[in-house]
């Protein structure tokens, strides 16, 4: 049977997910029991989360920078509003999910370009969270500390989390007939047009899903660390952005892979410790994990070549 | 005026089939584009069980009146009806009422499977069990079609060739889930397919058209639309200039019809410029085959059918005299490409940037570009070949498709290049701008400059002096001066049997 070139796009994140696992297990045995997987996956959680929430936005050919602080903003209300009123609290994430739509809705309409929306939103965000939390504090609600903090039976929570979100993203993103438009707008947004669909909604839609997929990840950030802080989730940003990438995922041309996000998101998680394990100081820790995603997508790059190659022959 | 009907002698004749009811109608459609008339009081009636030809040049208003149609654009003034109910208009009311379209450039989404598409153009395949009705659909009905066809319906669009792409959206076009289409706009269906293919597929529009289905055709290659339809439309600048059975028209009058001026003297030949050291050479192509070998002032074909390696060997050619990594210091080979919105245009520059980006080293004095010689440089090229515009600072993208082909040339014809490669750059392009653009090319070739041809259009490959017929990836023949006839190219292409 002829390997599709989704498949093969998954090759390479979940084999350098495997290398860099393999590695941490050997320098540090003891990483490899239930409590180990937990701490090492644990920060995963919400990252893998966000990296969907701009997975989708990606899949419609925009880029969001604005979604450290969104899922800062969003932890900030959890840790406020959601723990001591929760009916203010929801009331204020179907909010900003709408707000997700509606700026969906006025990059489509005025035609322009998402980057500069979502810097300039970036700011209202962070603002907005500061002005809910000026200092760091809060408390997680009980129910997401419960969630985050239980221990299922021979899986630690945060692999089963992991596995939760990439199967239904991938059931919703890649199965699902939602899923095809919503990759269609980014391959094509012509045609989808000309089928007699209309992009505005789809567009929307894509934003309001991409905005509660964010919204869970501030909700599970503050589950793990049970206050918040305004700028709890900055580097988001560009973690979300890498792992995309890093999973498959393409800038331009609606070409992503939920399950590749997922694991571009535990692959950027691992690294971390893997650098802190290889006693590598801090100050070069973000160089090195810089040069990992390099060296992955250089191997990745070298495969897509093989594989044109392959096709003309 | 709305709902008033222009009459001339040619338009509306009665015959037999227009008595059947009427599918679509356009009346006095008339569209601007600012200062220009796209269409300027056109008709077009369509009736069930026909099949129509739309002929004209670039820019006559062939696409305007198919956006009219297919809902995607309003008209400022005219009516249009489907089925005989007027006032409903827009995408959704086109395509309830069966009207379908295959644009000329291709509008899959590239990163969905083959079925993901029919699901995006075909809104009724719904349920869980989408994914295997989508399948059975697409794979029925290019059976149907292209008997023999080797698509795999599992893959990605990205993974089909230019060809496959086309007839996969041909497919999705024609099939239905509970009614079939009424009426399928085809623009340029054949401009990436071979001639079997062609053929094949021109054999499926009879039979479509015979069931009751209705199909307007648009297609530069004349024979199709003389041998394919039953009526024949002529526009130009925006009008409906002649309505006929197409039994009425033969090339010569369907030419003279579009306003063009029938040229069938033959090229004089120039004399054999073989001799001496060639300009470029490669040696024979995967261990097998001719050499290749092309002279100064050698205008040469490359022939066979398409995607036969004929592409490759131009890239090939190309980095021969240019480094992949670091180019050369002196241009002396430049490329016009073939498939314009991939790697021809920048969309978002002007016509003159997308002239002269090739020739800046020499328009520049101390790497600062002389906008004078710039501006100049495109005034030039722009009376020299007749770019269509009012100004050239506006964004190439205003410019009908031939047209922007013509920067494309002038891009390449501007530098000081003298060896051009062409990638089968006439697609979509009409007759009139070929002629010019043929004429051009024999007086580059009389200064010296070397062309390496390579045409899916027979005509083309005519005008050559010498021409390399491709099968497989490599040259199977060679054929100079009077042996380029299309017997001996196509007894060329196909000899190997089975391996067309």
């Amino acid at each position: 049977m002829k390997i599709s070139s989704g498949t093969i796009r998954l090759i390479i994140p979940a084999a350098s997910l495997a290398l860099l696992l393999a590695a941490v297990f050997y320098m540090q045995p003891r990483a490899m029991s239930y409590t180990g997987l937990n701490l090492l996956f644990n920060l995963a959680v919400p990252i893998a989360l966000a990296t969907v929430a701009q997975m989708l936005i990606m899949a419609v050919n925009d880029l969001d920078l604005s979604m450290g602080t969104f899922v800062s903003f969003c932890a900030c209300v959890a840790a406020t509003f959601l723990q001591s009123s929760p009916a203010i609290g929801v009331l204020i994430l179907l909010g900003a999910i709408a707000a997700y739509a509606a700026i969906g809705v006025v990059i489509h309409i005025r035609e322009l370009p998402s980057i500069v929306v979502t810097l300039g939103m970036s700011f209202v965000w962070g603002g907005l969270a500061v002005l809910i939390l000026p200092s760091p504090g809060g408390e997680a609600p009980g129910w997401t500390r419960w969630l985050m903090t239980s221990r299922p039976p021979f899986v630690p929570m945060a692999i089963v989390a992991s596995v939760v979100i990439a199967v239904v993203t991938h059931f919703l993103i890649m199965r699902s007939s939602v899923g095809v438009l919503i990759r269609g707008v980014g391959g094509n947004v012509r045609s989808v047009e000309r089928a007699g669909w209309s992009v505005i909604r789809i567009r929307a839609g894509t934003y309001a899903l991409a905005g509660f997929f964010a919204v869970l990840s501030g909700i599970a950030l503050v589950g793990l660390t049970t206050s918040a802080d305004a700028n709890i989730a900055l580097r988001y940003t560009l973690l979300s952005i890498a792992g995309v990438i890093l999973g498959g995922g393409e800038f331009v041309g609606g070409k992503v892979s939920p399950i590749g996000a997922v694991i571009g998101a535990l692959t950027l998680t691992l690294a971390g410790s893997f650098l802190s394990f290889m006693r590598i100081s801090p100050d070069w820790q973000i160089g090195a994990q810089g040069a990992i995603l390099i060296v992955v997508l250089a191997l990745r790059l070298f495969l897509n070549r093989l594989e044109k190659r392959e096709k003309s022959r | 005026m709305p709902g008033v009907c222009r009459t001339t002698n040619d338009v509306s004749r009665m015959n037999d089939v227009t008595a059947r009811p009427e599918v679509v109608a356009a009346r006095g459609i008339k569209v601007t584009f600012g200062a220009v008339k796209a269409l300027d009081g056109a008709d077009l009636v369509i009736h069930a069980g026909e099949c129509v030809g739309l002929v004209g040049h670039n820019g006559a208003g062939k696409s305007t009146i198919v956006n009219v149609i297919n809902g995607g654009l309003t008209p400022h003034a005219g009516d249009i009806s489907y089925g005989g109910n007027v006032g409903q208009h827009g995408i959704s009311a086109a395509r309830a009422n069966g009207v379908r379209c295959v644009f000329q450039e291709l509008s899959l989404c590239p990163n969905l499977i083959v079925n993901e598409n029919a699901r995006i153009m075909h809104a009724e395949l719904a349920g869980w069990n989408w994914r295997a009705k989508a399948l059975a659909l697409v794979e029925r009905q290019l059976r149907e079609i292209f008997p023999g066809h080797g698509i795999d319906c599992d893959s990605t669009v990205d993974d089909l060739s230019i060809a496959e792409r086309q007839m996969v959206e041909i497919a999705i076009s024609f099939a239905g889930l509970h009614d079939r289409p009424k009426l399928v706009i085809l623009d340029e269906p054949t401009s990436s397919l071979d001639a079997g293919l062609a053929a094949q597929l021109m054999a499926y529009i009879r039979r479509f058209v015979g069931e009751g289905g209705s199909v307007l055709l648009i297609s530069h290659i004349l024979g199709e639309i003389l041998s394919t339809s039953d009526r024949i439309v002529v526009m130009k600048d925006g009008r409906v200039v002649a309505d006929r059975p197409a039994s009425e028209f033969s090339t010569r009058t369907l030419v003279e019809a579009m306003g063009n001026v029938v040229r069938e003297k033959e090229w004089l030949r120039s004399s054999d410029k073989r001799g001496g050291t060639a300009a470029l050479s490669m040696p024979a192509r995967r261990g097998h085959g001719l050499p290749f070998e092309a002279h100064r002032g050698e205008m040469i074909g490359l022939a066979g059918l398409g995607g036969h390696g004929q592409t490759e060997m131009l890239l090939d050619l190309y980095l021969s005299r240019n480094g992949n990594w670091w180019p050369a210091r002196k241009g002396e080979i430049a490329f016009v490409a073939g498939d314009r919105s991939l790697n021809g245009t920048f969309p978002l520059w002007s016509i003159l940037n997308n002239l002269s980006i090739a020739s800046l080293g020499n328009l520049s004095s101390r790497s600062i570009v002389d906008q004078g010689r710039e501006t100049s440089l495109g005034d030039g090229w722009k009376k020299r070949i007749e770019i269509r515009t009012p100004d050239m600072e506006n964004r190439i993208l205003s410019l009908s498709g031939g047209n922007q082909q013509k920067v494309l040339f002038a891009r390449a014809l501007a530098t000081t290049a003298g060896i051009v490669l062409m990638d089968d750059p006439m697609r979509g392009v009409d007759v009139g701008t070929k002629q010019e653009v043929y004429e051009i090319l024999r007086s580059e070739a009389a200064n010296g400059r070397t062309f390496i041809w390579y045409s899916t259009e027979m005509d083309e490959i005519r005008l050559c002096d010498r021409v390399y017929v491709f099968r497989e990836g490599s040259i199977v023949a060679e054929l100079v001066g009077n042996e380029i006839t299309e017997q001996n190219v196509l007894a060329a292409s196909f000899s190997g049997g089975e391996a067309a």
